[in-house]
């Protein structure tokens, strides 16, 4: 098996901007994503806040190059990807082995809502445009046929988890010299179903999210995209850049606990953590910077943190959680994070853990509160925990 | 991939009686219409009542599944779990989708909903065993099953790997099968699927399953086969490539073509889309005996779980069982067996399965 693997290209696309640039730009001056609710059509409107892309989907197709009567996600999909691809410039990509794994929790479940509200009162009603792209793997199959990728797609939904788990899956495509080129992540719009859905298991803060204070309230649900692309050693000749960093350590692990919590020792949690650790042969000493799942829920935050406590005591790295500037982001999060964690080694940088005032009682930890520059960061472990007790680690190394 | 792949023990639920004490059934049953629908065991024999209250109906066929492959398998813990879902849980996700349209969004309740993401199975399974290895789902239309698959066969080629459970599902349910009737992939009139494949006309019939494979890296005397390859092929050119694609892919694994016993196709009754297993039958294979599986289990995108499941039970016996093919000749001395599926002419895959 080939020996490592390589990150070559990044793109973006969230609350908080549409590309690389103004990310970076709204992480340092601390411009959060959430407000009020502009292109979802919800009963909520007004009384939850979310983080949405601020381009409505006609936007979305210009900036794609895909019809706007198609899914969010796809069109969120295509944007980000495009940018990783184009970032990544690998001049004779279309002689590689080229793949694109990617990642959502509901594919087309924007369009497939309004096309329910006609076919649930005549199942002969409802435009069928609306629903051909209903399956998760839709949208995968629509961006890498405008990519130009044909030799590997694949699409994984692991809830939370799900774009962690499309990264670590094309890692180890390229690691048994199966591809030379992935493009992996994940991508999801914000939609009524989810947003009632996690309305109904009441996680969903009214006001904006408060990853790991003691007085948080639960998350905010955001939506975007986010893509790495992936080279083999081999590659590395055709590039016309450096790549950022190595992917050196990717775990999953169960915590077989519960359907939609986590177990309050963390077990999956620090599983996943302490199989990234193996893999990369790091210890915890060696890590500059962790991402946190840090969805703001009671749950996940007091879960991970403990075990972040077990793993890491007594010496702590800098940490936080984006998702105070981009919300929860479910099947891109993984994705959008590792784009973070790679910028942060690229730029030596940590991002603030936005509006933690009050340190959780129970953690001996503070996650960092300001933005900060000039760091040595070598080593970025990224932490990825969903439904179904899904719990992926993903550690980025500087070369 | 230099480790080989054995399938240790299987578990089936289909709209065939493939689940149970004989997983060879008397007899194939038949189905009129244009739905297939699992034929489901008696859950209170393998779960705890309360559990199976819970659960939706894809969640108990591949919790009874994956948990009975196991058993067969010996197997208490595997080191993995991976499963491939084209629609994932439709029912609860439909269930959840229209109370909340019809609720405007008020009142709702959240089982549904938790239910409805796509790796509940998956996660159940874990739950079940408490299990807290690797768990993966896939989700990628008719390369669900496929990418499943070569997952663990990567893991079983990786340190640390040893038992790898993967397997699929996907379910039926009145409002997608309204919906995939309406895009045109069904039988307008009603046939027997005893005579899908003579049938010569637009469409097929739908179908759904639930079926499991412990694989290993381990050779054992009671391993059920071999599985020395599996790959994809996307969106093809043209029809000539499918067949360039099979030879290749039996040049890189260094097998004759004529050492193959039997192949499994993917024909599923509708014209157009068959004419691809046609053109390969003349093309590519001569005088190869073949038989078809869809007429057993329908058409759905993970329907090559069940073609796996039928190739895998046929190289243990070494004999293709009375109750599927009836055409074919040479029943005895099967040990090697290729699967051509396509899903829609988009999905192809191979498999190609081996006595041990």
């Amino acid at each position: 098996m080939s020996a490592s693997v390589l990150i070559a290209g990044i793109g973006v696309i969230s609350a908080i901007g549409n590309n690389i640039a103004e990310s970076l730009d709204a992480l340092e001056s601390g411009r959060a994503g959430m407000g009020d609710m502009h292109w979802l059509d919800s009963f909520h409107h007004g009384k939850l806040p979310v983080a949405e892309v601020n381009l409505n989907n006609k936007q979305l197709s210009g900036l794609s190059g895909l019809p706007p009567t198609i899914s969010r996600t796809a069109l969120l999909s295509m944007i980000a990807a495009k940018e990783a691809l184009a970032d990544a410039s690998i001049e004779n990509f279309h002689q590689l082995r080229t793949g694109f794994i990617s990642a959502n929790t509901v594919g087309g479940m924007d369009k497939t809502e309004n096309f329910f509200k006609f076919f649930l009162s005549d199942h002969g009603k409802g435009r069928l445009r609306d629903i051909i792209h209903h399956e998760c793997g839709s949208a995968s199959e629509l961006v890498a046929g405008q990519l130009g990728i044909r030799n590997y797609i694949s699409t994984i939904s692991t809830a939370c988890s799900s774009s962690a788990n499309a990264i670590f899956f094309a890692a180890r495509l390229i690691k048994h010299n199966l591809l030379d080129v992935v493009i992996a992540g994940g991508t999801d719009a914000l939609t009524k179903f989810t947003l009632n859905g996690f309305n109904t298991l009441m996680i969903l803060d009214q006001e904006y999210c408060k990853p790991f204070d003691e007085n948080r309230k639960g998350l905010n649900l955001g939506e975007g995209a986010g893509y790495v692309v992936l080279v083999s050693e081999r590659v590395l000749s055709s590039l016309k850049k450096n790549p950022y960093c190595s992917l050196s350590g990717y775990y999953n692990a169960n915590d077989a606990y519960h359907q939609t919590a986590s177990s309050p020792a963390g077990t999956g949690s620090l599983m996943a953590m302490k199989g990234a650790l193996k893999q990369s042969g790091l210890s915890p000493a060696d890590i500059s910077y962790i991402n946190l799942h840090g969805t703001g829920t009671q749950n996940n935050d007091i879960s991970e943190g403990t075990a972040i406590k077990e793993l890491f005591n007594p010496s702590y790295p800098k940490m936080s959680s984006t998702k105070s500037f981009t919300g929860h982001t479910l099947g891109a999060s993984g994705g959008i994070e590792a784009v973070f964690s790679v910028l942060a080694i690229r730029h030596g940088i940590i991002y603030p853990n936005l509006r933690l005032t009050t340190p959780m009682k129970e953690l001996p930890f503070v996650p960092e509160t300001k933005f900060l520059k000039n760091e040595k960061v070598i080593h970025v472990l990224s932490n990825s925990f969903g439904f179904g007790g899904n719990c992926s680690s993903l550690i980025f190394s500087k070369l | 991939m230099e480790i080989k792949v054995y399938i240790r023990s299987t578990a089936n639920i289909s709209p065939q009686k493939t689940f149970g004490e004989s997983q060879s059934p008397d007899v194939a049953v038949e189905y009129r219409g244009n739905r297939l629908t699992c034929i489901e065991p008696d859950y209170s024999k393998l779960f705890d009542p309360k559990l199976i209250r819970r659960m939706s109906r894809i969640i108990k066929m591949g919790a009874a599944a994956a948990t009975t492959c196991l058993q067969k398998a010996g197997v208490a813990m595997p080191d993995a779990i991976i499963t491939g879902t084209a629609y994932g849980c439709l029912e609860d996700t439909s269930i959840f989708l229209t109370r909340m349209i019809e609720n405007k969004e008020e009142m709702l309740t959240p089982t549904a909903f938790i239910q409805s993401t796509h790796n509940t199975v998956g996660a159940q399974i874990a739950l079940i065993l408490k299990c807290h290895h690797y768990n993966n789902t896939f989700v990628h239309r008719g390369f669900s099953f496929e990418s499943a698959l070569l997952d663990a066969m990567m893991l079983l080629n990786e340190n640390h790997y040893t038992n790898v459970l993967a397997g699929a599902v996907d379910e039926i349910t009145d409002n997608s099968h309204a919906i995939l009737t309406r895009f045109g992939l069904y039988k307008q009139k009603p046939v027997s699927n005893f005579n899908l494949v003579q049938s010569n006309s637009k469409g097929t019939m739908a179908g759904e399953g639930a079926a499991f494979f412990a694989l290993t890296n381990q050779p054992a005397a009671d391993n059920d086969a071999q599985l020395n390859a599996m790959t994809t092929f996307y969106k093809l050119k043209d029809i000539n490539e499918t067949g360039k694609n099979i030879i290749s892919f039996l040049k890189d694994q260094s097998i004759d073509i004529n050492t193959i016993d039997l192949i499994i196709t993917g024909r599923n009754g509708d014209k157009k889309g068959d004419e691809i297993y046609n053109h390969i039958a003349h093309a590519v294979f001569n005088n190869h005996q073949s038989i078809d599986y869809k007429y057993l289990c329908g058409e759905y995108p993970t329907s090559t779980a069940f073609a796996l499941w039928l190739a895998a039970g046929i190289v243990k016996d070494r004999a293709i069982p009375a109750w599927v093919g009836k055409n074919s000749k040479n029943r005895s001395s099967i040990k090697r067996v290729l699967i051509y599926n396509h899903y829609q002419n988009i999905h192809h895959s191979l498999f190609l399965v081996s006595a041990c």
